[in-house]
């Protein structure tokens, strides 16, 4: 793998994508299209988790297979600040991305002690845990999910009908991406790539290697419960569903989809395969099988994923 | 309550042995190919229904066993000579997204096939009782048809013991896992290994799918949960070992089974009646989860680590 | 089946009969892949079939059923339903399986004020405080089935029970349900995991308990699992089970063949009741999907049936919401499980039966109705609603 570097054309490309998305709201009310935000939004919320994972995975090259735990987490987060009568997501959104951030740095903390198959099968085994134990909670509401009464309110303003929603989803992925693009730029990026690339090395420049990852990883999981605390927002709904592990591996398909390692690998990802199952599950009850094999010939025939086809990366 | 015991140490041990015959094909791909199949229960999944397909075909369950383990084999063939073969070279991403979407395949075309409902397969009537025992002036009651799983775990046991340790294939499986690149320097026919390797695989896990099929229902999705089981196994044992498959089967089978037999009475003498109740069945859920993350914190690299 | 159902609709509006304000749009959500897909396909048959039967019309007007699969996640059916009530603007929404993807989908419905017909879920929220005009339960409260256990048992004369339930809040509702009539000793409740494959452990631990009586609620494979394995144990010598109705019916019957037999369960329909309505239903349901049909295919077919008669009811002015809530309140149409009618809450006042698992006079493993446990049962929460 190279160390990551903004194509020349990213920039334009953002602002432009930065306009279509924020006119799109208005332009699907106008077609009276309006079912479409809802949809738009969880894509946006997806293409923010997918990057939290990108984050630990293509920069950190920490291969998780448990990230949904904290995308999960985060949901459950903004479910229990509303029990406890906060509603502002100012507050509840930070308080969510405190709490999956927190049981990141625990699992990060036991979990980076091992390499390889070893990483990838005890942050399974992690995500696991945390599913069991939410679905056993009677409390949490068990396997029904703890619901919300409705939804909150962002620096005052009720997010109530669709396009609000829309907004805050958009500027958490724009906040997020343009932290993304700068630590990937910054120092603590380049450390970290390089770690990436040659983790022996590092250690013996006096580069504090695993605190480094550990950070990593818990910004990963602060990310990914943001986007787990809009989706409650979105569905209504905080489910241990979240957390299942094949929702992990969604979350990976995302990833390795879009392109790992590449800025708008999640974003590209999480909007290829959301609009893929839209379109599928229009013609077939089996659509899964289709899917498959769409899957299948990405891996033979387009490896890198598809973000490689626009953003670059220089060695 | 020796009865008891003694009952819960067979459960223990049945469980285990067959989570060994699907974590022994798991981490000899893994180890000596360096490959991530999360489409190994799938693999399990198809190898019930093609047992219990046989079984119905045959009316016979011990030729729908054979049967349904060859074609399965068969199908590990197919795989590993038109995907794997070309996924062994890749990257684990690739493979985990490759797997993964073998096993939406999977799912889907069982359903296609077979329904999405659940399928019969039943034991040999000879086998659907309990045996009695006499012990220490007690009678004891065993399920027959597991007193057989156990038989055949403990052949199984035997014979890959035999193959790995005396065989001098089983020398070359032993290279590759240790140190792969040195295997191929020595002239040993990789490729051909390779692909002996995961069909044997292959019909182990369709093996222990045919054998548990008349105990659980055959079903869509029953895969999935089994090869978590799988993975943390080969985790505990460490990747590549067979010995490390089998103390990390046994383990993880007796632990999960004295765990939900005996956690909720133990934590009620020790705890309230309300707070046990709520922490015990949750406890015996994750109580392998928790013991693989402990030993990895000591054990980095699993119990028996095949590369040094 | 979708596509032949709206080309015979699309079929029918190219008549020039009617315009096309004139047609019933009906948004079927319900779980089609994946584990807990075999009761919403069998949902979806019995829905099918009545539509079929009813020529492709509710009320005598050209209808649309269109289906989305949930894929069991609560997550992806507020999206289809949303799509389903603002895309399509449908007229009435049915099919979900689960309670806790009812609960996340009940509220967007509700909100459209759209008439939801539930054909399976029944959560004792929407029984009870956050009861709503615009929700109707065609099959019973989740707890009936276990309550109606509970009272055989007790009537029966067990002395020694014990329940088996994962660990999970359904199954806990399960356990209260069943212990709200059964008053005598219950030696143990064990809970397992969700998901749960072997039980050796549980069956051990329940061999040396010595219960005269088992009650267990395990959804799915996890109930197939256990039976299996608890007959092969050698318990069903001195041990009677009790489950409710949809841990017993021809789904798993199929699945765990002969060993089920002798097996007691409670339900509110059986294949082989009396009534003309429902020797139509299993005849035709058997000549159309070559299948016995289960307790959720008699309570889809139910709920087109129930849409009929309503729309018929109102002459075909679904937009009159009112007229529409007291047109479905009446009940317009002939169950297959007899009569019934709706309490308050808009759930079923109903009987509750016995079953037993035994041969037919066809040889076939199947259910057998027994007797009558409830007569006219309602459910524990209506008392809490305050309909609107």
């Amino acid at each position: 793998m190279a160390f990551y570097r903004a194509a020349p054309y990213q920039q334009p490309v953002a602002i432009a994508l930065v306009l279509i998305l924020a006119a799109l709201p208005f332009v699907l009310t106008a077609f009276g299209q309006e079912f479409y935000i809802g949809f738009a939004t969880r894509v946006l919320i997806f293409a923010l988790a997918a990057s939290s994972l990108n984050l630990v995975l293509g920069f950190g090259g920490m291969f998780s297979l448990g990230h949904a735990a904290f995308f999960g987490i985060g949901a459950y987060a903004a479910a229990i600040c509303q029990q406890a009568g906060v509603n502002e997501a100012l507050i509840a959104f930070p308080l969510a991305m405190l709490a999956a951030g927190s049981f990141a740095l625990a699992v990060g903390a036991i979990s980076l002690r091992t390499r390889g198959v070893y990483f990838i099968m005890i942050t399974l085994a992690f995500a696991q845990m945390a599913y069991y134990l939410f679905i056993s909670a009677r409390s949490l509401g068990g396997d029904d999910g703890l619901p919300l009464a409705g939804r909150m309110t962002l620096a005052g303003v009720p997010l109530t009908d669709d396009t609000s929603l829309y907004f805050a989803a958009f500027f958490g992925l724009t906040l997020a991406m343009l932290f993304f693009g700068r630590l990937a730029d910054a120092r603590f990026g380049r450390v970290i790539q390089a770690i990436r690339e040659n983790e022996t090395r590092m250690e013996a420049l006096g580069y504090p290697v695993f605190t480094y990852r550990l950070v990593c990883f818990a910004l990963g999981g602060a990310l990914a419960g943001l986007a787990g605390a809009l989706l409650a927002n979105l569905t209504g709904l905080a489910s241990p569903n979240l957390l299942v592990w094949t929702q992990s591996g969604t979350l990976l398909v995302m990833v390795i989809i879009g392109g790992v390692g590449y800025l708008y690998g999640g974003v590209v990802g999480a909007l290829i395969l959301l609009c893929l199952e839209e379109v599928l599950v229009g013609f077939t009850s089996h659509w899964h099988i289709v899917l498959g094999l769409i899957l299948l010939g990405v891996v033979l025939f387009a490896p890198k994923g598809v973000a490689a086809l626009f953003g670059k990366r220089h060695g | 309550m020796t009865q008891l015991l003694l009952e819960q140490a067979l459960n223990g041990l049945q469980f285990g042995l067959m989570l060994f015959l699907l974590a022994a094909g798991l981490t000899l791909v893994f180890g000596i190919m360096d490959c991530i199949n999360l489409a190994h229960g799938s693999l399990y999944m198809v190898g019930a229904y093609f047992v219990a397909a046989a079984t119905q075909a045959a009316d016979s369950f011990w030729i729908g066993l054979g049967v349904g383990v060859a074609g399965a084999a068969l199908l590990g063939l197919l795989l590993e000579l038109s995907l794997f073969r070309q996924l062994y070279k890749r990257d684990h991403l690739s493979q985990v997204l490759a797997t993964f979407a073998l096993i939406l395949i999977a799912n889907e075309a069982v359903r296609v096939i077979w329904g999405a409902q659940p399928v019969m397969l039943n034991p040999p009537d000879a086998l659907a009782g309990p045996v009695e025992f006499s012990l220490l002036g007690d009678t004891f009651f065993y399920p027959a048809y597991r007193l057989v799983i156990i038989a055949f775990g403990i052949g199984v046991a035997g014979l890959l013991y035999l193959l790995v340790a005396k065989t001098r294939v089983g020398m070359w499986v032993r290279a590759g896992a240790s140190n792969r690149e040195m295997t191929e320097a020595l002239g040993i026919n990789v490729q051909a290994l390779f692909t002996a390797v995961f069909v044997f695989g292959t019909a182990l896990c369709a093996l222990a799918g045919g054998l548990l099929g008349p105990l659980l229902a055959v079903q869509v999705g029953m895969g999935e949960s089994v090869l978590i089981l799988a993975f943390v196994v080969i985790i505990i044992g460490g990747i590549g070992s067979i010995r490390g498959a089998l103390v990390g089967s046994l383990i993880v089978g007796s632990v999960d089974t004295l765990g939900r037999a005996l956690l909720p009475t133990l934590l009620r003498a020790l705890l309230p009646a309300d707070a046990a109740s709520t922490l015990g069945p949750a406890l015996a859920s994750i109580l392998i989860y928790l013991l693989m993350a402990g030993i990895l914190f000591f054990k980095p690299q699993g119990l028996f680590p095949a590369r040094a | 089946m979708l596509p032949r159902l709206t080309a015979l609709a699309t079929a029918l509006m190219l008549a020039g009969t009617v315009h096309a304000g004139d047609r019933i749009k009906v948004g079927f959500v319900s779980t089609l892949s994946g584990p807990g897909a075999g009761l919403g396909v069998d949902i979806r048959d019995g829905f099918n079939l009545a539509m079929k039967q009813l020529n492709g019309k509710l009320g005598g007007l050209p209808a649309e059923v269109l289906i989305a699969d949930d894929q069991q996640s609560p997550d992806i059916a507020k999206q289809a339903a949303d799509k389903f009530l603002k895309k399509d603007k449908v007229d009435f929404m049915t099919g979900i399986v689960f309670s806790n993807i009812m609960l996340a989908v009940g509220p967007t419905v509700f909100e459209n004020k759209t008439f939801y017909i539930s054909a399976n879920a029944g959560p004792s929220q929407y029984a009870g405080e956050q009861c709503n005009p615009f929700f109707f339960n065609v099959a019973w409260q989740n707890d009936n089935l276990h309550e109606a256990v509970g009272k055989i048992v007790q009537d029966k004369g067990y002395k020694n029970v014990v329940i088996v339930t994962p660990n999970y809040p359904g199954g806990k509702d399960a356990v209260s349900g069943f212990k709200r009539y059964y008053k005598g000793k219950v030696a143990e409740e064990v809970y397992t995991k969700l998901g749960q494959l072997d039980y050796a452990a549980e069956l051990a631990q329940i061999r040396s308990l010595k219960p005269d009586a088992l009650f267990f609620f395990l959804p799915g494979g996890m109930g197939i699992n256990f039976v299996k394995q608890f007959v092969s144990a050698g318990l069903s010598r001195d041990t009677q089970l009790f489950a409710p109705g949809f841990s017993a019916d021809e789904d798993v019957i199929k699945a765990v063949g002969s060993s089920m037999m002798g097996m007691f369960n409670s339900s509110h329909w059986a294949h082989d009741m009396d009534n003309a309505e429902n020797k139509r239903f299993v005849a035709d349901f058997q000549k159309e999907y070559n299948r016995l049909p289960s307790l959720y295919a008699s309570q889809g077919y139910d709920a087109a049936l129930m849409m009929d008669g309503a729309v018929r009811d109102v002459k075909g002015k679904v937009e009159d919401k009112a007229a529409l809530q007291k047109a479905l309140e009446a009940k317009r149409f002939k169950s297959v499980r007899g009569d019934f009618k709706f309490n308050t809450n808009h759930y079923p006042v109903q009987n509750y039966y016995l079953r037993a698992i035994g041969k037919d006079a066809q040889g076939r493993v199947t259910n057998k109705t027994m007797g009558t446990i409830f007569t006219n049962h309602a459910d524990a929460y209506v008392a809490q609603c305050k309909m609107k």
